[in-house]
């Protein structure tokens, strides 16, 4: 089964680089996206861990995270359809092959159970997904692209340096050094404990690079805001989530072996402050894809919260890791409608949304109003119960500046949203507008993906929250 | 415990200050070529004996940082016509005292750590610090993007040096997938470079700040 998940979209990859049609080759995405999902539906519906070799095995916190990337590329491969037919001046060939790739290489790290293999598919993600952040080739984008691959190859890289330390950690405890996580799982109480603590640092500087917290946070704004809209989505629901299961899998390797005292204040320090620079970078934050990136900072920030709260926090953490993608989803596909309507991504330049394109206007609206974590929406639902918890575990500090950011946040990005959506459109003059129109292709994923969130915030499924039941069992058992 | 292997960790160190000295950029990109080669012959005098294993990992790792990887750099650094660094960040001399600097504070820490008894004497842990230390230096104060890869190569071959301790952790597959995942990066990087050149008509990554806030 994995085999499949993880190679159908790369033989659609293949398939995308031999079709010649410009034309026709966007329509491989949804039609990998559609056999993806079905698939991983049917995996989902196992019990238990899902295990095709000691390498390769689904266990629930994999499975919330396949859920999420899967879900994800269905709708943003819709939309990308939409989004290639209004960019039609280029080719789309290396698009259509990276955008498959990215989910196959993506699959790859909800599966993999050796940390060896995590390490080489979360390169990989990178590298597949540069060229996709780089193609309207323009001096921006090619700037973006840069600091993506330089900032987080090297910060990849010594997550690298902490996988071999923890394969280190095995060794020095007279173990056969192994980087098989079962393994290291059943070891971790025998592990040494200044390697393994090395270890977790390391990978926490190194994937959390690639998830994005502060102060590795470079690359992320550029990267989210020159890309296209659709690999955007994909990039701060899915990406920066498969990362964040990276340091899960240290996380949960570090409580096994009764250090959750050592990792708890780092992983709150580092999600407060990820949220502080996002605050600080969304106040007066002119460029709204720029905006929406800072707050995936914001996002990511919370769920190292959340884990470093740990206990009772968890569920609503990794409930998070699903409502922050549906929404962001919904929030990058109909901002990048908005962005195509006006050509500029500057408030300066970009107002009165509602009139020009209602139906995106009001979709990008609510998607604000889901994010900043009011009822009746999914984030509020997993944003409260993380605060919830941290006031119950007695991380008074921590969960009252939790709030006091999330408030600096909610104004700095309703200053953003609201110059957008309201007030008159620019006056135009005769300059000419770009030809954009609301399309089914463009809308029907933004509107299914708001239902989505409001289906979390109302009433989370049964199967869902069996899921995310399992995965939050699954991290606090003890071998 | 291995003279042989304790030489050329010691011939591994003193090209890492030969990169951190010069300003020819074919120099640099030799150097660290060099510097891989040899990485990929330790694994040989570690195990004593011919694997096909062996011979597959460790000849990829040769095959690619000691002929693909400088084949590709040189043709880049060609199309884009740059032959020198100038005006880094911190000048040859300094950032060679930097790095010898860098390679003392190794051994020294490396003492301190709690190693396993049979890693003790092998100079492969201070060796690998090192290395990576040095390649942040060549990351951070360089400003051609080219150098800045190559800064990024001694980096890795910093974390190879470590992995070399853990014979046996790393399946096939997984050395395969790190020596492609490189490949590809650098495949990916040498367009890029081109693009930069063509976009800004520079290679200086200090041009890079029209997305700076």
């Amino acid at each position: 089964m994995a085999f499949v998940l993880i190679f159908l979209p790369l033989f659609m990859a293949a398939v995308a680089a031999v079709v010649p049609s410009d034309r026709l080759r966007p329509w491989l995405l949804p039609v990998t996206g559609t056999l993806h999902l079905g698939l991983t539906f049917l995996v989902l519906a196992r019990p238990g861990q899902v295990a095709t070799t000691t390498w390769l095995v689904l266990d629930p916190l994999g499975k919330i995270v396949l859920l999420v990337v899967s879900l994800l590329f269905f709708f943003c491969s819709i939309h990308a359809v939409g989004y290639l037919k209004n960019s039609h001046t280029r080719s789309n060939r290396v698009f259509c092959v990276c955008f498959s790739a990215f989910l196959g290489v993506m699959t790859l790290v909800t599966w993999s159970h050796h940390l060896g293999i995590m390490w080489v598919a979360i390169e990989a993600t990178t590298l597949v997904s540069a060229p996709l952040v780089y193609f309207e080739h323009t001096p921006r984008s090619i700037e973006a692209t840069w600091k993506y691959l330089v900032i987080c190859s090297v910060g990849i890289a010594l997550a690298l340096l902490g996988s071999f330390f923890l394969a280190y950690a095995s060794l020095h405890a007279g173990i056969n050094p192994t980087l098989v996580f079962e393994e290291l799982l059943q070891q971790a109480p025998h592990l040494s404990k200044p390697w393994l603590h090395a270890a977790f640092v390391l990978m926490l500087v190194g994937y959390g690079t690639k998830m994005g917290l502060a102060p590795m946070h470079t690359w992320l704004p550029e990267a989210h805001s020159e890309a296209p809209a659709p690999v955007s989505a994909m990039f701060s629901g899915a990406l920066l989530v498969c990362a964040f299961l990276a340091i899960l899998r240290v996380y949960h390797l570090c409580l096994a072996a009764g250090d959750a005292a050592f990792v708890t204040p780092i992983l709150i320090f580092m999600g407060l402050f990820s949220m502080a620079v996002a605050g600080v970078f969304m106040v007066g934050q002119k460029d709204f894809k720029r905006m929406l990136a800072y707050s995936s900072i914001e996002h990511m920030g919370i769920l190292a919260l959340g884990i470093g709260i740990g206990g009772v926090a968890l569920f609503g953490t990794l409930l998070h890791v699903v409502a922050h993608g549906v929404t962001k989803g919904l929030l990058f596909l109909s901002a990048g409608n908005i962005y195509h309507a006006y050509g500029s991504k500057n408030t300066d330049e970009v107002s009165g949304a509602l009139r020009r394109l209602p139906l995106s206007g009001t979709l990008f609206l609510a998607g604000f109003i889901a994010i900043i974590g009011s009822p009746p929406f999914g984030p509020f639902i997993s944003e409260f119960s993380i605060l919830n918890a941290g006031f119950a575990t007695g991380h008074y500090v921590a969960s009252g500046l939790f709030l006091l950011l999330l408030l600096v946040i909610f104004i700095g990005m309703g200053a953003t949203v609201l110059k957008v959506v309201q007030n008159r459109e620019p006056a135009s003059g005769a300059a000419p507008q770009p030809v954009f129109r609301e399309g089914l292709l463009t809308v029907a994923p933004p509107i299914v993906l708001l239902g989505l969130v409001l289906l979390l915030g109302l009433h989370i499924p049964a199967p869902l929250s069996n899921l995310l039941h399992n995965a939050v069992d699954f991290l606090e058992v003890q071998p | 415990m291995n003279p042989l292997l304790n030489a050329l960790l010691v011939v591994v160190l003193a090209l890492n200050l030969f990169a951190l000295g010069t300003s020819r950029l074919v120099t640099v990109i030799k150097i660290v070529s060099l510097q891989g080669v040899l990485l990929g012959l330790m694994p040989f005098l570690i195990e004593g004996h011919l694997g096909w294993r062996l011979l597959l990992a460790s000849g990829g790792t040769i095959l690619l940082k000691g002929g693909i990887i400088p084949f590709m750099m040189i043709r880049a650094m060609r199309d884009v016509q740059i032959k020198r660094e100038m005006e880094p960040l911190i000048g040859f001399l300094p950032s060679m005292l930097l790095g010898a600097l860098a390679t003392g504070f190794a051994l020294l820490f490396s003492k301190s750590l709690p190693l396993a008894s049979a890693h003790t004497t092998p100079l492969l842990v201070p060796a690998s610090l090192a290395t990576i230390f040095v390649g942040f230096i060549l990351l951070t104060t360089r400003a051609k993007a080219i150098t800045q890869v190559m800064g990024y190569l001694v980096l890795e071959n910093g974390i190879y040096i470590f992995g070399m301790l853990l014979m046996g952790a790393m399946p096939l597959v997984v050395e395969l997938g790190v020596l492609l995942d490189l490949f590809v990066a650098v495949f990916v990087i040498c367009i890029i470079i081109n693009h930069i050149n063509q976009a800004f008509s520079s290679l200086d990554t200090r041009r890079l700040v029209a997305l700076k806030e």
